[in-house]
């Protein structure tokens, strides 16, 4: 007896002792910022799933070496998918809850943005989509947790369109051309097929389709039949070795290489680098950057992380194309998340409600990209309600055949014809899943 | 004319490396029964070994001429092929002696996953330049016949003549050496063969060597073309309808069944693709074999099997 009551003080000590010992630990440990982080380091897009995930975790790495945001640190996790949409969404099943649940998610897949559009309302966790997606939910009236920042396939559809009237002197002068759109055969590649054909109605020319099926490695019956149809001009609509081997394919039937434009995701260096030669004059979307090696912020990641063996994947490849594209979308959701807590509180932890919100009024001008490091980088980004994008902004670069060298002005995507389109797309969407649009009063609470 | 042409020799071309590859599959599966599914992934750790070596040695060595890189990364890549193939029968064949085909067809599943993840581990994940000197442009081919002439590849008919020779080799080895023979004898039957002395555990590994090869020598191919990554794996799988096309265990079959699934799903694409939407090469590949297997089960030179009840 004197024992068994012995042996419960112990443990009632030992169990008093420590709640003491831990809970002040507890009380001090802040809470962090999570991000979860779905990405693709192997399989067929691993070559350019990596450098993004780099960038895009880098700056994180970054913002916690100067002290996280606004002093509340980031803690994130990384979940392999290979591309592959049903474990995209697993790892975003697995990773939502964690540590207090996710900041925002970034699937870098259409097809996964296409599967999570519905379960985020329910999560409240904001789905930025930097450069893809669905282009209709650029309308955050109906679309309120997804953000195509900085841009949609629409919006780089109507660009390279411009583009293309430009050179030939004026987008009259298109009529009778004929545009081949050479796509990898998922929603990514068929995004772009509604704004090619209203542009194909408004100045009669003609499109002409050409699906790739996945990964995109066998295109010689592609390319023959450009070479029977002998388009003006082929845009790629290409992810991974697709883009690769559509620029082999065009110079083994010897399609003119400056008659190709490809979309953002069809212009990195793992798109050209094995092409050699064969890419010289080879064009592709810039979404805003290009390879920025002498950015400001670039030279302060080497110096923060890279230079004292802390930074993730090569360093050579930092502030290539994918490796900015990624950082810039990491850098996107911490001002978000910073814009937050000037509503919300400054140096707190911010729930996705809070940061939907940060993200719907983000106003990055040109003073504070520069301020960020991001000088001669990227142009102004303002969010609004019925703007989810920010930014309609693109340029076109074009491989010399050693490096990615802009080539154009900036263009600006033409809102006449973006905006009825997105409107009519997003209002069909709240229809068929009966959402109610949200007025601008709702907006601004 | 010239385009159906064009179409129905690039289709030859691209069905000559389709022949190469289900090789592989038929060797293996003559010899020992097993439906090889690593064929595919041996064709990437293969392709993987030789493109880094190439970049590797010169740096390691100093070595400054890139056809003796090349040569050295070869030799390298084989000596690893023949590692694997021992390696496999050693460790997972020769454990399954007499398992269902079932059985054995789930270790090369294994085996499959295991190399492609080993290979992009020890290799990397990145896409690798292979470069043999084979040539990149086009050339114009019947001018004064054809309006505007018949454009060929150049990197294709290489390729072509490559696998084309090395089909010829295998056929030889396996028609006239004693070697080959000896492999006849074990496809035709284990335990007779065993009976007349063959040694069923070599003769198991010359045969995965044999694969290993034509697997390195596809990688070399595919990978001068398209670069060397991951999706390498998936091309070699798409030797698949030309087995069930010619034959499992049938080298002219592979042969003819190479150039059928090239040529058709070529024609099908730029023929009937536009009518539906296009994108249907791969699929296509496959109902042409179906199609075929619903008039010739066991294939086009498949041994017809009639069990006495």
């Amino acid at each position: 007896m004197r024992i068994r009551k012995l042996a419960l003080a112990t443990s009632m000590a030992v169990l008093g002792l420590s709640t003491v010992l831990t809970a002040p630990a507890a009380l001090a440990q802040a809470k962090e910022q999570f991000f979860p982080v779905l990405s693709y380091r192997t399989g067929a897009y691993g070559p350019n799933g990596a450098p993004w995930a780099n960038g895009y975790v880098d700056y994180l790495k970054y913002i916690n070496a100067k002290g996280g945001i606004n002093g509340v640190k980031i803690s994130f996790e990384e979940c392999e998918f290979g591309y592959a949409t049903d474990r995209g969404v697993e790892c975003y099943e697995r990773l939502k809850s964690k540590h207090g649940g996710g900041t925002a998610v970034h699937p870098l897949s259409t097809g996964v943005t296409f599967a999570l559009t519905e379960k985020v309302p329910v999560d409240k966790i904001p789905l930025v989509t930097a450069g893809y997606g669905r282009s209709e939910s650029q309308n955050g009236a109906v679309f309120t947790w997804n953000f195509p920042l900085l841009g949609t396939y629409w919006m780089a559809a109507d660009v390279l369109i411009q583009h293309i009237g430009k050179k030939e002197g004026g987008l009259d002068k298109l009529k009778g051309k004929k545009i081949a759109l050479v796509y990898h055969d998922s929603p990514y590649g068929k995004e772009p097929i509604a704004l090619l054909q209203e542009r194909a109605r408004m100045h009669g020319f003609e499109v002409m389709l050409l699906p790739v099926a996945h990964p995109g490695v066998e295109q010689k019956a592609t390319w023959l039949q450009i070479r029977q149809n002998r388009p003006d001009y082929v845009l790629l609509w290409g992810w991974g070795v697709m883009n690769s081997t559509s620029i082999k394919e065009a110079q083994a039937t010897g399609y003119p290489r400056e008659k190709m434009y490809g979309v953002w995701w069809s212009g990195a260096e793992p798109d050209v680098k094995d092409v050699g030669d064969g890419a010289k004059g080879y064009n592709a979307l810039a979404k805003q950057h290009g390879a920025e090696p002498n950015a400001k912020i670039v030279k302060d990641i080497q110096a923060t992380l890279h230079a004292k063996g802390q930074g993730t994947g090569p360093k050579e490849e930092v502030g290539q194309v994918l490796y900015m594209r990624g950082m810039i979308a990491a850098m996107l959701t911490v001002e978000g998340v910073k814009k937050a807590q000037e509503r919300y509180g400054k140096g707190k932890w911010m729930s996705g409600e809070q940061v939907r919100w940060g993200l719907e009024n983000l106003n990055l001008d040109q003073k504070t990209l520069d301020g960020l490091g991001f000088a001669g980088v990227m142009r102004p980004v303002q969010t609004s309600c019925l703007d989810h994008m920010g930014s309609a902004w693109a340029r076109i670069h074009t491989w010399n055949g050693s490096k990615w060298e802009f080539t154009s002005d900036w263009y600006q995507a033409d809102e006449k014809v973006i905006r009825p389109m997105v409107m009519l797309a997003s209002g069909r969407y709240a229809e068929e899943k009966k959402i109610t649009p949200r007025t601008p009063e709702q907006c601004k609470q | 004319m010239s385009f159906f042409l064009e179409t129905l020799i690039g289709g030859l071309m691209a069905g000559m490396l389709y022949s190469l590859v289900a090789l592989g599959f038929v060797l293996i599966f003559k010899a020992s029964g097993v439906f090889n599914f690593a064929q595919g992934a041996m064709v990437l750790f293969a392709a993987l070994a030789m493109a880094r070596f190439a970049e590797w040695l010169p740096a390691w060595t100093g070595i400054g001429n890139p056809v003796l890189a090349n040569v050295m990364a070869f030799i390298i890549s084989v000596a690893i092929m023949f590692a694997v193939a021992w390696l496999v029968e050693r460790l997972v064949l020769r454990h399954l002696v007499n398992q269902e085909g079932a059985t054995l067809l789930m270790a090369t599943l294994g085996i499959a996953y295991f190399l492609e993840g080993v290979g992009q581990t020890v290799f990397g994940s990145d896409i690798y330049k292979i470069d043999v000197g084979m040539p990149k442009d086009p050339v114009m081919m019947l001018e004064s016949v054809f309006e505007g002439g018949i454009l060929i590849n150049k990197e294709d008919f290489i390729a072509a003549l490559i696998a084309a020779a090395l089909v010829g080799a295998l056929a030889l080895f396996f028609q006239k050496t004693p070697t080959g023979r000896a492999l006849r004898a074990v496809a035709d039957d284990h335990q007779a063969a065993q009976s007349i002395g063959i040694p069923l555990n070599r003769i198991w590994v010359i045969v995965w060597c044999v694969a290993g090869i034509t697997a390195l020598v596809a990688g070399i191919i595919w990978g001068s073309k398209l670069g060397v990554q991951f999706s390498l794996a998936t091309v070699a799988l798409r030797a698949l309808p030309v087995v069930i096309l010619g034959g499992l265990t049938s080298v002219p079959g592979a042969i003819i069944g190479g150039l059928i699934i090239g040529v058709g799903e070529k024609l099908s694409e730029v023929y009937l693709g536009p009518m539906v939407g296009g994108g249907i090469e791969i699929w296509f590949a496959y109902v042409l074999a179906l199609v075929f297997l619903l008039f010739r089960p066991q294939g086009l030179f498949g041994e017809k099997i009639i069990d006495r009840v």
